[in-house]
Formats: C-alpha cells, structure tokens, sequence
C-alpha cells in the first residue's frame, strides 16, 4: 500500500475545518484510507539517525496516509482533499478538460523510430499559467515520485519529465542516440556530461542508481531535445537542469515515456487532472500533438470521461440494499462518478472521470455505492446456500492418523518446506539429481533453495 | 533432606531419638543450633531429624526462626591470626625504615600502606636518595582491628558497637550470617520413642488384622507425581484442526490443496492479476528453476483469459497490455491457496448444471518477503468460499459474522480495501479488549466478472471469499511473539510438550 505523507494542518486548511487524530481515522476508515502514523520530520529523523541530526528538523506535524495500491488519484495532498471533499458533499466533482492554445499551435512531440528498439511511446500536455506556493511545488515533486514507484514499476514502464516551458521552445524530439553521443548539464550539477559518464556519475547515487539498468545496455539511449537542441531530458534517468521547474515557473511542459501506452496516458491524465487546479483557468490543460514515426498524429492528454450505464437494481442486488434510483445515483456522485438516473426505468447513466482509472467494470461502480453508503451500515445476512460438507479424503486420514501417533508416544513436528542444496543431498553424501527435490531461481538465503 | 517415601535412615534414627529425649528433659523447648552445639553435629543433621519428625505427625512443633550473627569472612580469619594489614606494614618498618618500593612487593603492602598512613603511623619521604621511604611516626601502635575481630571469633560480638561491626563489614573483613533454626517443643502426640509409620497397607495385615495397631504414613497430595510419557500434537496444527472442525460445522467442504507447486497461470491470471503487478515480481514470489514452465492448459479458456486481461469483455475495459503466454506459464510455489479456489470454481463451471458450493482450505503458501519476528517465508492460508446465485456484500458480512463467532469474536467492523480479484474488497477488523482498539483479523472480496465468467460460470452467480493467516491466531492464542518459535525446525519442542489444548471459542 502507498503511504502519502501530508502535512496535517494544510490538509484541515484544505478541507475547511479541523479533525481530532479519532476522528481523522474514523473518516479515513470509512473512506477506505488508513492513517498510518501520526509523526514529524524531527522525529522520523531523531528515529532513524538519533536525536542528535534532529535537532534543527521541523516539528511540523505529518500524517501518514496509507492509500488503495490502484487509486492513482490520492497519491498528493490535493488528490485526497478532493476525494474526501467530494465524499463530504462538499465539492462538486470537478470537470476537466482539454483546451487548444490561446494562440498558435499546440505544442508538438515528434517521435523517431530509434526509439522504437528501447522505449516506444511517449505523450505530453501542457499545464498553462499555473501558480505554485512551496507546498504546491513540493506536492507536484512528490505525486511524481509516487507515481514513479507505483503505476511506473519503478520507472521501468513509464517516466514521467516536467519542463519549465519558457525556458525551451518546441516542436520537441523524442529519439534516441548512442550514449557517447549524448551530452548535457543534468539537474543539479555544474557541468555538462555524456551519458556514459552519466551512468558512472550515478552509479553511487542513492536515489538513482536503481534506475539505470532500465536502459544501461541499450544500444541507444532515449533522449528530449527542443528545436535548439536542448536537451529537457534523457528519461528515465535524469532530467536536464536548463528547463527545470522552479516556483516561480507559469507554463509547464509534461511528457511521459513509456514501454506501456495505456499507463502513460493514466499517468498523464493524473498529474494533469490534480494539479490543474492551479492554473489560472483552473481544470483546465492545454493539449499537446504526439507525432508518430509513420506521420500518424494524436492529441494528448486524452482526459476522456467514459459513460457506463447500469441499473439500481444491479447495484441494489450485488450489496444487499434498497436504495432509490435517485439516492444510488448520489452516492456514486459522492465518489466522483457523477451519475444522473436517465428516467427510463431505473437506469442510471454513470460517468467515470479521467482521475478514476481503477474503474474497469460495472463492479468497481458498485464497489463504490456501497463504501458511500458505509460498508457498516450495509444489513447483514445469511446466505441462504445448502450444502453437504465432505472432507478432503487424504486430511481427513492424516487428522486420524495424526491423533492415534500422538497417543501412541510421538510428537509432532513442523517443518519448513523450503530446505537448502546441502542440507538433503551434500551433507547426505547424495547427488542432488537424485533427490526429487525442485529448484527455486531465486531464493533470498542460502537457506532456502 | 526432606524425607521421601522410604522412612529415616539409620544415622538420623540415632539423632532423632536423642533429640526426642532433650525435648523431654527441657520442658520449654530447645533451641536446634543448641542441640547441634551439643552434639557435636552439623546442624543440617539437626534440620533433617526434625522434618523427618514433623513427617510423623503432630510429635514434635517446631517454630522456625532466624537469627543474625557476626561471622569472620576468610580475609577477616587471616586478620584475626596474622594481624591487620596495616599493623603488619608497621612491624616491617624498621628503624632505619623502607624503601616504599619493597614494601608494595608485599602482600598486605597495599592496603595497610594506605591504611597505616590514614592512622598516622607511617610517613613516607619522598625525596629520600634511592626512592621513596617509608619510616615509623610512632614508637608502637595497637592493631585494634585485630582485637575486635578476634572477639567475634570468640563469640563475643556484641561487645562491639553496630558502627564498629559495620566497619569492618565494609572492608569485608565480617558478614552477617543469618541463621535459620527451630525451636523445638513437644507436639500434641509427644513420645520419645518413635514408632516406624508404615508406608503401605499389605493384604498380610488385613488378613491378621494387625493394620489395627499400626500407624500410617499421610499421603502427600502435594507431591508432584511422575510424568507419564506421551505424545503431543503440534499447536499450530491443533489451531488447524479446531479451523477445520469451524468450517465443516458451516457446511464447507474441503479442497484438495496438495500441490505446492503451482504455474503462474492459475496462481494469478486466472484469478485477472495482470502480468506486471508488483505480487509477481521476483521479490514476492518463489519461481522455480526446475521445472521451470507448466505446459498442459485448459486452452480455450486461456484464450478467454489472456482477452480479458489484454482487450476485456465482459463488461469490462481490461488491463490493456500484451499478454504474454511466457509469464502463464512460469512454474511458482503458490502465493495463495486462491489459486486452488480458481481450480475449484472452473471445475464448477464446467459441470452441465450449476449447484451453490461452499469451499475451504487451509494450507501452507510461499511468499519470498523479508523475514521478521513475524513473517516467514511459508506460512498457512485458511481460506473459505462461497459461490451461489446472488449472493451480496450483506451475505458476505453474514458468513464473516458466524465465522468469526465461532472464534469467539462478535464485534466486527468492516472497512474498503483493495484486492486484485476481488471487488468489493473489506478488510476485516475487530476489537481487542485488550489493546482496547480495533485490529484486522481477515481480507474478503466478492471475485470480479472478470475472474469468473472467463471460466463459464452463469452471470447470476456471485463468489464471495474470505482468508486470514493461521500463525497470527495461533500466536495470539499461545502467546508466542516470535514465529521462528513456531515453525520450523529451530522451534524449542519443549513449547511443543506443554502447549495446552486449542479452544478456540474461549
């Protein structure tokens, strides 16, 4: 489960009121979050390297929210005050959408077919006249780390670059180029490299190190340069610092490359979706053209709101309530799947935003009416099912069996499964070939084979 | 000591009488250290007689009492013969007095030189050509604490003063001895001889009717008796039984889970697990090397699995990635005993005519996690399901309640969680009056459409399911905080021996 850390009193600022610790947990619980831990920067620092390299760390109280592996949209402090303003009735669920630029052409992303052999897709949209505090800036870093770590595996499927738009001016390439020939001052450092002294460069660094046999023994690396030949990043190790993001950054470029399309359009439409309350025309993004290697053109971020119509009674049925067409279609709005009953009998015409692509069917719509409804208010009941029980035939023998050996003066024992190569063949004096035992690859200890 | 079923044997026979005889000779009572005195006897002898008397009934009371006294500790008996450390380092001062050097060599150089300096009987100069010397301030000196010492040697302590004795306790030259011995009177049934307590009723003197004259030893219910050998049962397999005794009491049959092996196919994608989540990764999950890929597949309906999870159908939108046969195929020792339900549930599908079942299992499952205090890498699933036309989240509830009644918990919460295969997902919570919050105890999930219309089971059906580990419960209920005590083959068996019997509901 993936924890966000959030700072607690801009979380009340954000929704409007405050909570006690009981009754934080209480609406997380019922919301279906977990509050994790309730610590501060000094203290995790005092607990992991002693009170001593604490002493000048904030006190600023952190709550520590565990979030459902597939609800991309919680992953920063703004996803989760929306969910939960909405879930109070206090919001609206917003409405996004995708607008052409004020003037010219959007802007463009033209992929080569050298990125074909290491990293196929990308897609990318703008963020235009957005205002950032430190706390905005340090949310819109972190949801990209998590995101990172989570939907990306680590990066490997998709990667996610954030551009200072005034600093650079497109159309953009996306290719990629053999590492010798790839040279540029990285983020945060004072010189220029190439992307062989690169990877030597970051071979000990902490945070980066784990990313690099992503593309190490690729002929080609993949790289992102603007029509100056800037280079804005060589994903998905590092981004370049001429077009870095700063506070008082207005126009944002995003792209994401990607080994796996559909992620990087959720992961566009993520970033896309919560931070687009910031912009001057808030909810609003401005669109950007992918073009493909064969000419084929496409505009992103998709941000499509898909339809799906079911009917109160399928929703009544598979949770065990009774409610109207009227009040089903409440609580679904209630988690952001805005739902109208159309009028024709008790149908109910559900839309799903962008920000909620863990809803794949009917049932993940369900799902949802009963946590809004309050999974402990739901009555329960008994299953009507009849049925005969049989026993396992070779358990039921080994209970008996069991039973009448310890009466007869043995006790059991129980072991492991998992055994070493040494301890069944080579302390036996036996060939392990013999045994027919099986191999696991990859055993953490030598214990275990 | 403490006489045992046999009787008193014959040294203390002797002690025994002669002790019954100076109790009555001195009719107020005598003291046991006296007695030992006297006698000349180690005075556990003393000890010995008495109990063995106690043993015979009321012949003798003796009221235990103890008594402190100054004793000399070995350094202090050296003292008491030799002379103080410190009076010793005086006599070896001669006129002409001594090199400090040679006087550390000694072995009482030490201390007495501090000691006597401390006294003002010594001086040292320690510009002396030839190093420091030592010379004599006084003409003679009186080495008192070799007079006290010998006084407690002599029995007479009290003539010194409490602030005296504690002196020389600091310097461990005495301790306090506390001594523990009776005061002996006579007993209601006093006699001084003592009539042999049989310690058996033999047919010979029913027979004669001797039995009459006799007197009986008392048996002692106290005793601790001799250990049968037995046999034991494992606790955790005892929690297993008692689970299995709950699960067929509701009606739920047993799967055959006997295969820990299991390919990757029906462990995760069947159950509609995408090939690239986390779960599958070779930090969660045991692949095997050899064998290394399962081949037989019901085909056609690893057809309809690899289009759901790559396009969807069924209602659904799918996962949208390239399936790959590869990843089905690859051979793992099984992370959940789901993956035998998923075996189970499309056996069902196939039969002509659908019939309700309830399934369980509770079997051992393999995760390749970090190993802590409470987390192994094989551990045992219990898990049930319930598959029947329109079964609901309330159902659900239903079967988790009755479960979980029979273990003797009744406050349940339920709370939104995420699983895969199942939506809705609840994890399950109940309140520990100990700990005085709420904690998890089970996951459970109505399976998704995805799972089981592949299989071909009808749209109206509806599989709700529910596990929880077996080691955390049996813990809880043993007390045990490690799980390395539990399982395995470094478990103390002596926590096998006396772990009591597994009731589950109390």
């Amino acid at each position: 489960m993936p924890t966000v850390g959030v700072k607690r009193d801009f979380l009340f600022k954000a929704l409007g009121r405050t909570y006690t610790d009981e009754e934080f947990d209480e609406l997380c619980f019922e919301f279906g979050l977990e509050l994790d831990e309730i610590t501060s920067e000094k203290e995790i620092i005092s607990r992991e390297q002693g009170d001593s390299k604490a002493s000048g760390a904030s006190d600023v109280i952190l709550y520590k929210i565990d979030v459902p592996a597939n609800r991309y949209d919680l992953l920063c402090l703004e996803g989760l005050v929306r969910g939960l303003q909405v879930f109070k009735n206090k919001l609206e669920p917003p409405r996004y959408r995708r607008v052409s630029p004020d003037s010219g052409g959007p802007q463009r992303l033209i992929i080569t077919k050298e990125t074909a052999a290491v990293r196929p897709h990308a897609v990318a949209a703008v963020l235009r006249n957005i205002t950032f505090t430190q706390e905005r800036y340090d949310s819109f870093i972190e949801l990209q780390e998590k995101l990172h770590q989570n939907i990306c595996r680590k990066r490997s499927l998709v990667a996610i670059g954030t551009h200072d738009l005034d600093t650079i001016s497109g159309p953009f390439t996306y290719t990629a180029k053999a590492p010798g020939d790839i040279c540029f001052r990285p983020l945060n450092q004072t010189k220029e490299y190439t992307a062989t002294q690169l990877m030597s460069l970051y071979r000990t660094d902490s945070h980066l190190r784990h990313y690099l046999p992503i593309i190490e023994d690729k002929p080609v690396y993949p790289l992102i340069q603007d029509s100056n030949g800037t280079v804005l990043s060589m994903p998905p190790i590092i981004n370049g610092d001429h077009s870095r993001i700063r506070l008082q950054t207005k126009n944002i470029f995003i792209e994401c490359t990607a080994t796996d399309l559909t992620k990087a359009k959720i992961v566009l439409d993520i970033i896309v979706t919560t931070f687009s309350e910031y912009c001057a025309q808030p909810f609003t993004v401005e669109q950007a053209q992918v073009v493909y290697p064969d000419g084929k053109t496409c505009i992103y971020p998709e941000l499509a709101y898909r339809k799906e119509k079911l009917s109160a009674e399928f929703i009544n049925k598979k949770v065990g309530i009774s409610e109207s067409t009227e009040r089903i279609a409440q609580l679904l709005t209630r988690m952001c799947l805005l739902s109208q009953p159309t009028g024709v009998r008790d149908e109910i015409e559900v839309e799903i935003p962008p920000t909620r692509p863990d809803v794949i069917h009917a049932c993940d719509i369900m799902e949802d009416a009963a946590i809004a409804y309050g999974f402990n208010n739901i009555t329960r009941t008994t299953p009507p099912t009849y049925t005969v029980a049989n026993q396992f035939p070779l358990n039921k023998l080994t209970e008996l069996l069991r039973q009448d050996m310890a009466a007869a003066g043995f006790t059991e024992a129980l072991n492991f499964a998992l055994c070493s190569q040494e301890d069944i063949a080579d302390k036996l004096g036996k060939k392990i070939s013999q045994t027919r035992a099986i191999h696991i690859s990859n055993p953490k200890t030598a214990e275990f084979q | 000591m403490y006489n045992r079923l046999g009787g008193s044997s014959m040294a203390d026979t002797g002690v025994v009488e002669t002790l019954l005889q100076r109790i009555e000779k001195l009719d107020g009572g005598v003291d046991s250290l006296g007695v030992a005195a006297s006698l000349g006897v180690d005075h556990q002898v003393i000890v010995g007689a008495v109990k063995s008397l106690q043993a015979l009934g009321d012949v003798i009371s003796a009221e235990l009492r103890s008594s402190k006294h100054w004793e000399l500790t070995e350094e202090g008996i050296e003292i008491a013969e030799q002379g103080s450390h410190e009076a010793r380092v005086f006599n070896s001062i001669l006129l002409e007095g001594l090199p400090q050097a040679e006087l550390m060599k000694l072995s009482f150089g030490k201390i007495g030189f501090s000691k006597a300096m401390s006294n003002k009987w010594i001086r040292v100069d320690k510009s002396y050509e030839g190093g420091p010397r030592i010379f004599r301030t006084v003409e003679s000196i009186e080495d008192q604490v070799r007079e006290k010492l010998l006084l407690v040697k002599q029995g007479n302590a009290a003539q010194l003063d409490e602030k005296e004795k504690n002196e020389l306790k600091k310097r461990k030259l005495l301790t306090e001895v506390t001594v523990k011995s009776y005061w002996i009177t006579k007993g209601s049934s006093f006699s001084t001889t003592i009539t042999k307590q049989e310690a058996e009723l033999t047919p010979e003197m029913i027979a004669t009717g001797s039995w009459k004259e006799k007197k009986f030893k008392p048996y002692n219910f106290e005793a601790m008796g001799v250990a049968p050998n037995c046999g034991h049962l494992h606790p955790l397999m005892k929690v297993r039984t008692q689970f299995r005794q709950i699960f067929l009491e509701m009606g739920f049959s047993e799967m055959p889970t006997n295969n820990f092996i299991e390919s990757s196919f029906w462990n995760f994608d069947s159950l509609y697990q995408p090939q690239q989540h986390p779960a599958r990764d070779q930090h969660d999950t045991f692949f095997l090397s050899d064998p290394a890929l399962a081949h037989e597949f019901p085909l056609e309906y690893l057809e309809r699995v690899k289009k759901v999870h790559s396009e969807g159908g069924y209602g659904s939108q799918g996962y949208k990635y390239d399936w790959k046969m590869e990843e089905a195929q690859k051979n793992i020792l099984r992370t959940h005993t789901t993956a035998v339900s998923a075996r189970m549930l499309y056996k069902l599908a196939q039969q002509e005519k659908f019939t309700p079942v309830k399934y369980f299992s509770i079997d051992r499952v393999f995760r390749n996690e970090t190993l802590d205090a409470t987390h192994l890498a094989e551990f045992h699933q219990i898990e049930g399901v319930v598959a029947d036309k329109d079964l609901t989240l309330g159902h659900l509830m239903g079967v988790l309640h009755q479960f979980f009644t029979k273990l003797g918990i009744t406050k349940l919460r339920f709370k939104p969680a995420y699983n895969p295969y199942t939506e809705p997902s609840m994890e399950v919570f109940s309140y520990h009056e100990g700990l005085k919050k709420w904690v998890e105890v089970g996951n459970s999930g109505v399976f998704r459409p995805e799972m089981l219309l592949p299989m071909g089971l009808p749209e109206d059906v509806s599989v709700i399911a529910w596990g929880l580990s077996l080691e955390r419960p049996t813990m809880i209920k043993y007390g045990i905080n490690n799980i390395r005590e539990l399982v395995g083959h470094k478990v103390n068996l002596q926590m096998v021996y006396d772990s009591p019997i597994c009731r589950l509901d109390s």
